[in-house]
């Protein structure tokens, strides 16, 4: 679904890392770790076609991220940011519909009908009239899940899901992306670095570590948490000790 | 070397802007040409939000402003023309000046100061939000969202803002001249007489151009703002700046261009 290959990322004239290579499958839920500022929300922006890749290839659903290819691109994945980025000026309800008005050719009963049921989705239907800066920041982030799933993509990418909850909005939140997954059989990429929720719900991880610049592991939580022979990993999954 | 440094980090940036405000203004040319074929794509829920906020609401300084205007600049000088006993041609002075020069001017000053720093905030703001980020991932153009309906609905306020400056401006010269015993029939036939057809719809055409410059800028201010703490208070501020400089700058070439073509 998602493919690197010899990637180097980071912005013009600054590589933040080098030669990072993993696939993401069809219907995984796969998740980017490491510390703060290691460079795994860059390696996000490119894969949502944010910023080009420096050196190396990346596709998304079998394509790159070109002029041509973008719109379509586009439509195939839904993005939820850390601050849920929903538009401050219109409603949640109006947030959801946006893609939906845009590209989805449906009839305006019809749009309406699925945005509600994408709301429903997330179980804050009653918010739909109410603007952003009204609701907490979960049910934000829930709202921003709801508008990145309006065109039925392929790929859910999700920055710091849990940042800024508290342990049971994030663990609600978990759940959430758990069941789309199992009922939209759904791609989910998450950058995270939240070990409840890495556990809870990743099927596969890859990890980057700062001090060299990298991708130091991949496979899943467990295997990389009891059998990594790596330092950082192994203080990483044990918060801290070695 | 310090000194050189922070002299081409200045030069570089200044260029980057420049470029970056090249492509922005190209892509909204583009958006603004294709919106005769795609009306349905226009935000124009955005616009009269935009557009009620930059007239209406800037409607009650814009007046005050031009009251004041007109007071000062007939009172000043309506004391130099008494000298000569001919105070009665301030009303020629006011008309030509607030309908041909300083009610788009001065008009432009304030929207600057009112939307476009407002318009920068915004923008600035939702970039900072990762809004624009979300947009540009949904394949929706920031430039069409944002840039596009702002810049008409500033582009649209200006004229109706400078009427208002001007009406206002010319009954502050009224109040003047009817202190120094000038009949008001003689000052507003001497308005009438002054301000052609011609010179009301140039200076409102001239509006129309700053209040999209004033608009463009703002808006581009906005869209180069920098995640930082000060972000959004430097875009607000360059958003000003730039507007009254674009303002002036055109202004300048627009009186040069119609000294030598005699207009």
């Amino acid at each position: 679904m998602v493919r690197l290959e010899h990637v180097d990322a980071g912005y013009p004239g600054e590589v933040v890392l080098r030669d990072v290579s993993f696939e993401v499958n069809r219907g995984e839920v796969f998740a980017l770790l490491g510390g703060s500022g290691c460079g795994k929300s860059t390696v996000m922006k490119h894969m949502i076609g944010l910023n080009p890749v420096l050196a190396g290839d990346l596709t998304v659903a079998g394509e790159r991220w070109t002029a041509k290819t973008r719109a379509a691109l586009c439509r195939r994945i839904g993005v939820m940011y850390q601050s849920g980025a929903l538009f401050g000026s219109m409603t949640c309800l109006e947030n959801v519909l946006l893609p939906l008005e845009e590209f989805s050719g449906l009839k305006r009963r019809a749009r309406e009908e699925k945005a509600r049921s994408l709301l429903a989705d997330v179980e804050l239907l009653d918010a739909a009239e109410k603007m952003p800066s009204e609701i907490s920041g979960g049910m934000r982030k829930r709202i921003a899940i709801a508008r990145a799933m309006a065109l039925d993509p392929e790929v859910v990418f999700l920055d710091e899901p849990s940042a800024g909850l508290d342990p049971i909005t994030s663990s609600a939140l978990d759940d959430l992306v758990l069941r789309l997954r199992r009922e939209r059989a759904m791609t989910f990429v998450v950058v995270t670095h939240e070990l409840p929720s890495i556990f809870k719900i990743a099927d596969r991880c890859a990890m980057f570590d700062k001090a060299r610049r990298g991708m130091i592991a991949l496979g899943t939580p467990t295997a990389l948490r009891d059998g990594s022979e790596d330092e950082f990993v192994r203080r990483f999954f044990n918060r801290g000790e070695s | 070397m310090k000194l050189f440094t922070s002299i081409g980090r200045g030069w570089m940036d200044g260029l980057l802007a420049f470029h970056d405000s090249l492509a922005v203004l190209g892509e909204t040319v583009c958006e603004t040409l294709a919106l005769p074929l795609r009306p349905g794509r226009f935000r124009g829920r955005d616009f009269l939000v935009a557009f009620q906020r930059a007239a209406f609401d800037g409607l009650p300084i814009c007046t005050g402003i031009g009251f004041l205007l007109g007071l000062i600049l007939a009172f000043e000088s309506a004391a130099a023309l008494r000298t000569f006993g001919v105070e009665s041609y301030v009303a020629d002075l006011l008309a030509i000046g607030l309908f041909r020069e300083l009610g788009p001017l001065v008009t432009a000053i304030v929207l600057a100061g009112r939307s476009g720093s407002a318009f920068a905030a915004e923008i600035g703001t939702m970039k900072v939000d990762e809004e624009l980020d979300a947009l540009s991932t949904m394949g929706l153009p920031p430039v069409r969202f944002l840039v596009l309906p702002r810049t008409l609905a500033a582009t649209f306020a200006m004229p109706i803002l400078t009427i208002f400056v001007e009406l206002a401006g010319l009954v502050g010269g009224a109040i003047v001249l009817k202190m120094m015993d000038i009949p008001g029939a003689v000052y507003w036939g001497n308005v009438v007489r002054t301000a052609d057809t011609f010179m009301i719809t140039f200076g409102l055409a001239k509006a129309a151009f700053f209040g999209m410059l004033v608009g463009f800028v703002g808006c581009c201010a906005g869209m180069r703002t920098r995640t930082t703490a000060d972000g959004v208070g430097v875009a607000a501020t360059s958003a000003v700046v730039g507007g009254i400089v674009s303002v002036a700058v055109s202004d300048g070439v627009i009186a040069v261009v119609c000294h030598f073509w005699g207009v």
